[in-house]
């Protein structure tokens, strides 16, 4: 080996701590990068194959009852490939071991042959044969998360006449990679299931022979979507279509792509973090290697090395440093990203998720941290090979130092000797102080938005489920009934307060812009459901008019005062127009809400509901529910609040394992800022930290003076890296704003304690290794030796 | 071995200034010099510090440039030379010692030999440079593991394993007592002898002027008088 080489790796070797604290934060800014990015495409393509082979749908509608001849005209609108017309009904189950009814889909699977769109990847059993009745193949989530297995069997309400369904076969379809129930905000699968049935059975069980109502289509390539689908609503509208929409609006489709766009911004963020800081690590490092080896450098050149050699020589030192995080990084990261990858796979199923490590996504990682890393480094080593040989030759001038501000405005008489020393040497260099105090800063931001995440959470449960919905249980009617219906619903034993609900679905437009919605009518008694704003006030819901979410608002372009077409998208499908009287800055979905009268008056309609919100007398849940799943009228009953119950567990878990990695890197990153600043104080004061110790200063007040710096700066980087966290929560909470969900900023105060308290002792951790240092200052030898 | 009278001509200055600007303070460290060194020659450069001995010394060594004036090695015009040009010179022709030996400390003294032979055209072995200055024993010491006169003959020995066209010793004896200095003067003076190095070395010691072929005062940046050595005496019998 060149003896030039050999000299590299001592000296690495001789800064071992702070290369090893250098590289774990390089590592850490990989991990996540290639840790979210092998994820991100290992469900991207995951996704894509299920996708195309199992042959997903790109345009959707539903639809009251359409002839099947209709699927003949559809298939002629210009653009579209393929055409699936099928019967979707919904069913009211009795699981055992559920108190409360759970709610079915049932979907219709042709007689002969498979689905030309949506197929369905078989797991396990069967398909069911199309000439027994009550045969059906279930969704897999639904049957693993009640323990289900082939040949058990359920009790359902199909059309009002209750039915046992065999589970012959379970399976699972690219149309539900997460199954969310209409209405619901997360999955639910115990409570929710879909199901697969003959054709021909479903035709007999709900009185549709010759007819359906969904239909999917796939479009050729090129094939102008939002003229298929205006086509499709126009030919399907006589048969009560709901209205068409793409696959974009598609729920599962949706859930699963605001994920992946979540995960592609966390997979750029912290990484840009951790490579800022790193490279500001190895330009402090290197700065002070190339203030020590001043000399060294000075005689190489007088040997005859030239610039380039020598800023190779040092680029290399960088260089074996930020490949040594690059490798931890890797492995770190392909750990990360399986642990990831695994987590999701619990959340969406996909009949294969491959995970693999894409070597790009690594190339890219590793190349990104060179990059950075060099940037950081180039003027320092640049400056450093430029200086005139003779002149390295000479000792660097001494330092110069001058009154700090806060002694030329006359306070210094307070400070005794060793604050003033740290004060001046603060002020001396504040560039570097600064850039210190933001890599810390830094550290405590990754834990407030680490944190983030479960604060917004929770404070969007709490709020949907503490203060705006109240109720225990939501019971649905299979269509609107007359409001006196309620009166047996309140005559149930058990049940207390009733707030009945009526929902119509509909289209708004306003100008070129139009969203498909419903619309909540609301009765005059909101206890139960109550239309609060993100400040949680209430917003009064006026006799006449609409108010709308403010996300729905922001999509359609419209504001408080103007008038909004509504197309009704049931029964007669009547056009009318509404003002909008107000908005509600709310959290999820894009609602629309009026009056109860209001709404029945614009319906042209007499007083008829489609479902109330109850509250259950505590105890009474068993029978209630009991006698509400024999009730033929209630399609449904939803219990939110248990819902939400299962699932906290499964967030928790995540939860637990997303805080471990964002506490180590934050630990990383701390560690590493504050251990290298302290090593390289205690190189560059050496001397003077002797001198003290000579004249009689004792350990603690030596230490004092070098860790007395660096609990300043961490002391000043805690309320900066509250700073930058809360701005980072801010432009997270913006990024991630999908329709399905708004994030709200909140940040609770145990996060910030949380936060400042694993800075306060990652600081205290490097600062006391580095005390080891002051404790073996060699006095006589530093005294001795020319600096 | 006394110089030839038709010695090539190795150096020559004309009208040399040195001006370092430190802040506000201007220092003229050279005057108007005007010197000539030729081959096989020992010269010493005496004065006292401060009198522009090293300015001189590194503008031959081409570590610095002068600010007026010029300088020929061997008919080629330094002050015209390029920065790389500067290195290739100093890599080709030049071997240092310094005052402070300026070894790197995280080599052996092999090591640090091998760092001057790993980029030299003609080098010696390592080995065989360290055993010039008597140092075979020693060959896989650090410098923290050396005496100063043996870290400075490590240093003399890395400046003649490329065997250099010139030697320049900046003080080479002035960090160290009267015994090592002398085995480090006896070494530089094997060199001049046996490889027929041209030898500059600076010292504000006059007595080592005695083993020069000629002494040069350095007065304020300017020559005070250039002295020839009729008799030329060993580093050994050197006597202060």
């Amino acid at each position: 080996m060149r003896a030039l080489n050999r000299k590299l790796f001592r000296d690495l070797f001789h800064m071992r701590g702070q290369a090893i604290a250098i590289a774990a934060v390089i590592a850490c800014g990989i991990a996540v990068f290639i840790g979210a990015q092998s994820t991100l495409w290992s469900l991207k393509s995951a996704r894509e194959t299920y996708y195309e082979r199992y042959r997903f749908s790109e345009v959707f509608s539903t639809l009251k009852r359409a002839p099947n001849a209709i699927t003949d005209r559809i298939a002629d609108i210009p653009g579209v490939a393929k055409v699936q017309d099928r019967i979707i009904k919904g069913v009211t189950l009795d699981v055992p071991g559920l108190l409360e009814p759970a709610v079915g889909k049932l979907i219709s699977y042709p007689d002969r042959g498979e689905p030309v769109l949506n197929d369905i990847h078989l797991l396990m059993g069967r398909l069911p044969d199309p000439l027994r009745t009550g045969e059906v193949l279930a969704e897999e989530a639904f049957v693993s998360e009640n323990g289900f297995q082939p040949g058990d069997k359920i009790e359902g309400v199909m059309n009002g006449r209750l039915q046992t369904l065999t589970i012959v076969g379970v399976g699972m379809s690219p149309e539900y990679v997460t199954t969310i129930q209409p209405g619901g905000m997360w999955p639910d699968d115990k409570r929710f299931g879909i199901f697969w049935m003959p054709r021909r059975q479903m035709e007999a069980a709900f009185e549709m022979e010759g007819a359906f109502n969904d239909i999917a289509l796939s479009l050729l390539p090129g094939a102008n979507e939002k003229e298929v689908i205006r086509r499709l609503d126009r030919i399907l509208a006589p048969y009560g279509s709901l209205g068409a929409f793409a696959r974009d609006l598609h729920i599962s489709d949706r859930f699963v792509s605001d994920e992946l766009k979540q995960l592609q911004i966390m997979s750029l963020i912290p990484p840009s973090i951790f490579l800022s800081v790193a490279a500001f690590l190895l330009n402090v490092a290197l700065r002070r290697l190339l203030t020590l080896q001043r000399e060294q450098i000075a005689a190489l050149k007088a040997f005859g090395y030239s610039n380039r050699e020598i800023g190779f020589h040092y680029a290399g030192l960088i260089g074996l440093i930020i490949a040594g995080g690059s490798i931890m990084g890797c492995i770190l990261g392909s750990y990360m990203g399986r642990s990831m990858t695994s987590m999701y796979d619990e959340f969406y199923r996909f009949p294969t998720t491959l995970f693999r490590v894409d070597i790009r996504i690594m190339l890219v990682g590793v190349g990104l941290s060179f990059l950075s890393g060099m940037i950081g480094v180039f003027a320092a080593v640049r400056s450093a090979i430029r200086i005139p040989p003779a002149e390295a030759m000479r000792p660097e001038p001494p330092p110069n130092y001058e009154p700090s501000l806060i002694e030329r405005l006359g306070w210094h008489k307070i400070l005794s000797q060793v604050p003033r020393m740290i004060l001046r040497e603060l002020t001396r260099r504040p560039a570097k102080a600064a850039m210190t105090t933001l890599g810390i800063a830094f550290a405590c931001a990754i834990l407030i938005v680490g944190n983030f995440g479960k604060d917004a959470v929770m404070y969007m449960i709490d709020f949907q489920y503490g203060l705006q919905e109240r109720q225990d249980a939501t019971v649905t009617f299979y269509e609107a009934v007359p409001s006196r219906a309620l009166s047996s619903l309140k005559h149930v034993e058990g049940v207390g307060t009733v707030e009945p609900f009526r929902s119509v679905p509909v289209r708004l437009r306003y100008g070129q812009f139009s969203r498909q919605t419903a619309i909540q009518g609301l009765g005059e008694q909101r206890d139960l459901f109550r239309l609060l704003d993100s400040e949680a006030l209430e917003v009064p819901l006026p006799s006449e008019g609409l108010v709308l979410s403010a996300a729905l608002a922001k999509i359609l372009h419209i504001h408080t005062g103007d008038t909004v077409t509504i197309e009704v998208l049931e029964g007669e499908r009547p056009t009318r127009k509404s003002s909008v009287v107000g908005l509600v800055d709310d959290f999820a979905g894009t609602a629309a809400y009026m009056d109860l009268r209001a709404l029945n008056h614009l319906m042209r309609e007499p007083p008829v509901v489609s479902g109330a919100r109850i509250t259950i007398e505590s105890g009474r849940d068993d029978a209630v529910f009991r006698e509400l799943k024999e009730t033929p009228v209630v399609a449904g009953v939803t219990l939110q609040r248990v819902a939400v119950e299962g699932f906290m567990e499964s967030f928790a878990e995540n939860l637990l394992r997303m805080r471990m990695f964002n506490v180590t890197f934050a630990c990383v990153i701390a560690v590493g800022v504050v251990y290298n600043s302290a090593r390289v104080a205690l190189s560059e004061r050496g001397r003077e930290l002797a001198t003290l110790r000579v004249i009689g200063f004792t350990r603690g007040e030596v230490s004092s003076i070098l860790l007395g710096e660096l609990a300043f700066l961490t002391c000043c980087a805690i309320p900066v890296g509250f700073a930058i966290g809360y701005g980072l929560c801010l432009f997270i909470s913006t990024a991630l704003e999908t329709e399905l969900y708004r994030i709200p900023l909140v940040v609770n105060p145990s996060t910030f304690s949380f936060a400042a308290i694993v800075i306060s002792l990652a600081a205290l951790f490097s600062g006391l290794m580095v005390r080891r240092g002051v404790d073996h200052l060699d006095m006589v030898a530093v005294l001795k030796s020319r600096e | 071995m006394p110089v030839p009278d038709d010695a090539e001509l190795v150096y020559e200055a004309r009208d040399l200034t040195k001006v370092y600007h430190m802040g506000e303070v201007s220092v003229h460290a050279l005057r108007g010099v005007d010197i000539q060194l030729y081959e096989s020659e020992l010269i010493v450069l005496l004065g006292h510090s401060g009198s522009g001995k090293s300015t001189l010394l590194n503008i031959l060594g081409g570590l610095d440039v002068p600010s007026s004036g010029e300088v020929f090695y061997r008919s080629q015009k330094m002050s015209d030379f390029s920065e790389s040009e500067l290195t290739r010179y100093r890599r080709e022709h030049v071997g240092f010692v310094f005052q402070f030996y300026n070894l790197i400390p995280s080599l052996t003294a092999r090591e640090n030999v091998a760092l001057v032979t790993e980029i030299a055209n003609d080098p010696m072995k390592p080995e065989d440079a360290l055993a010039l200055v008597d140092l075979e024993e020693r060959m896989d010491h650090f410098p923290s593991q050396m005496s100063g006169g043996e870290q400075q003959r490590v240093a003399i020995a890395r400046a003649i394993a490329k065997q250099p066209d010139v030697l320049l010793c900046d003080e080479p004896t002035g960090a160290l007592d009267l015994e090592t200095g002398i085995k480090v003067l006896e070494a530089i003076d094997n060199v001049n002898k046996e490889l027929g190095t041209t030898t500059a070395v600076i010292t504000h010691n006059s007595v080592i002027s005695a083993m020069a072929h000629r002494v040069i005062r350095l007065h304020d940046g300017q020559i005070g008088s250039v002295e020839e050595n009729d008799t030329v005496i060993t580093a050994k019998e050197l006597n202060w």
